[in-house]
């Protein structure tokens, strides 16, 4: 059964039809990227799925997103919800706290105090961000003092802490050198054993290199979804193989 | 060796030369400094050499007579109108930006009504916060003069400063940290006050800096609401003078112009002070550790 499926989504910001009819179904411990020129509503759709469209005045949703046959636009608390689809962003953004309070920031949300648990599950996270031996002498240290790379695997760590579901990454290496990109990469790999992960991507290596199923965007539609090695190697539609040959966008 | 990366007063008089209007610009940006510089110092060396001398001990006995002309009462006076004021209008000030920029929706009507009021309330003359202290709380309240009408007023005086300085504060705080929140599945109360506030302190703290200031240079909406009684009340329904309204007082009789000449030297020690106090905080909190 698949973890996450969207059915006949349409998306507007204001009269502006940002996304088309979209049909996706994601499965567990996979990970699916989303790739697509700019402006193809690939972040789009990746913020419907754990409803950080909310906040966006003037977007209009319709259709369904299901969450293990679940609603998440209906019956479910959204707080709830994006605990369990976790979302690591573009930019790397540790809040200007202590690295410890930055990953300690979810669990405390969702209600653990304890301190010797909260030691435990900042230690495992940070360990699965592959960051933990970096850190781990200057855990009360403000996390803004970390390079760029490092704050993009203490956020996958923040977002680890709260154990989600799903992990969403909107081209979470799209700031970062292609060093720690490679680690980005790496650890998404790892991740994907636990955490079923969607990942939106401007590099189509990126995709063809970590992704097991791939969606291709083009002007608000999905154009192509596949395994990411038949989608390659054999795509089925004109565009999608201008895109990945590079005659197009 | 000479190093080779400095321009040499040979070249810079050639370019200023080549370009009069740099000259120009030139000598107007340092004369201006020089003349901003120089008032400044004349004011306070002023106001040093004529109040120093009368700086005596019996100026900080503990009551008033007109013997001692104390000033130690309205420094007692200023520091707990300072308190008083600042209980009262930092918390609604506060709330008040906090719903302004975190809760209404961006660009209501409502929301530039109440900007366009503060903006504008910001901008009126103190004796008019006096005046109308006077009417409302000394007055129709019937809380005559007191430490608490003068507060009152002044709270009224300063809660736009509040919120306009933590409005700015609140938009400073980008948008990244609000959906870093909101995605690990934290509610806006949470957002707000665990991550976007405490972001927000030093700019909130420079607000109520400048409030400070203006309370403790206020006198003519004081004088209408707190009245002039120099000592220190024994409850906060009583009136009792700040120092400057002290300062006015001395200035106005003419009995005790270098008294008057002192307390000014103190006034300006109390600011020196708080803005050296705040400036620390301010770094304390901003510091990456």
């Amino acid at each position: 059964m698949s973890k996450l499926k969207v059915e006949n989504l349409d998306l507007y910001y204001g009269d502006f039809k940002a996304l088309k009819d979209i049909n996706i179904e994601v499965s567990e411990k996979e990970i699916t990227a989303f790739i697509g020129p700019s402006g193809c509503g690939k972040s789009t759709l990746l913020k419907s799925l754990n409803r950080m469209n909310d906040l966006v005045e003037g977007c209009k949703i319709t259709g369904t997103v299901t969450l293990d046959g679940e609603d998440i636009y209906k019956s479910m608390d959204i707080n709830l919800l994006r605990k369990r689809v976790g979302m690591v962003f573009q930019k790397p953004n540790p809040f200007p706290m202590s690295i410890y309070d930055n990953i300690a920031f979810g669990p405390r949300t969702h209600g653990i105090r304890n301190k010797g648990k909260l030691d435990d599950i900042i230690e495992k996270s940070l360990r699965d961000a592959a960051i933990w031996d970096e850190v781990k002498d200057r855990l009360k240290k403000s996390a803004l003092g970390l390079s760029g790379g490092q704050q993009q695997r203490l956020c996958i760590a923040r977002a680890l802490a709260v154990e989600p579901e799903v992990l969403l990454m909107d081209e979470p290496t799209s700031a970062l050198d292609p060093i720690s990109t490679s680690k980005i990469e790496d650890l998404a790999v790892k991740l994907k054993d636990d955490y079923t992960i969607i990942m939106v991507t401007h590099n189509m290596q990126q995709a063809a290199r970590i992704s097991d199923r791939t969606a291709f965007f083009l002007l608000g539609e999905v154009v192509e979804y596949n395994d990411t090695e038949t989608l390659f190697s054999m795509p089925s539609d004109k565009r999608t193989e201008d895109y990945i040959t590079g005659r197009f966008g | 060796m000479e190093a080779i990366n400095k321009q040499r007063i040979k070249e810079r008089i050639k370019g200023y030369l080549k370009n009069p209007w740099s000259l120009m610009i030139l000598i107007f940006v340092i004369l201006a400094t020089l003349i901003t510089f120089t008032a400044l110092v004349l004011l306070v060396g002023y106001i040093l050499i004529k109040g120093v001398p009368n700086l005596t001990l019996d100026l900080f006995s503990l009551h008033y007579t007109s013997e001692n002309v104390s000033l130690f009462p309205a420094l007692i006076n200023t520091i707990s109108m300072t308190f008083v004021s600042l209980i009262i209008a930092v918390p609604f000030g506060i709330f008040s930006a906090i719903y302004l920029v975190e809760y209404s929706k961006r660009g209501s009507r409502f929301v530039s009504i109440i900007r366009i009021t503060a903006e504008t309330l910001s901008g009126i003359p103190s004796i008019v916060y006096g005046l109308f202290g006077y009417l409302f709380f000394v007055t129709a309240l019937k809380w005559r003069y007191s430490m608490l009408a003068g507060a009152f007023t002044l709270a009224i005086m300063i809660l736009p400063l509040i919120m306009r300085t933590t409005e700015e504060a609140l938009k400073s705080v980008p948008d990244s940290y609000r959906e870093g929140s909101f995605g690990l599945g934290a509610g806006k109360l949470r957002t707000v006050f665990k991550v976007v506030l405490p972001t927000a302190i030093p700019g909130i703290l420079a607000g109520v800096i400048l409030s400070i200031g203006r309370i403790v240079g206020e006198t003519a909406a004081l004088i209408y609401t707190a009245g002039t009684i120099a000592t220190v009340p024994k409850t906060i329904m009583d009136s009792g003078r700040t120092l400057s309204v002290h300062m006015y007082e001395l200035s106005r009789e003419g009995l005790f112009m270098n008294q008057a000449y002192a307390t000014a030297v103190i006034l300006l020690i109390i600011v020196l002070l708080i803005n050296w106090v705040s400036g620390m905080v301010v770094k304390r909190l901003t510091k990456i550790k």
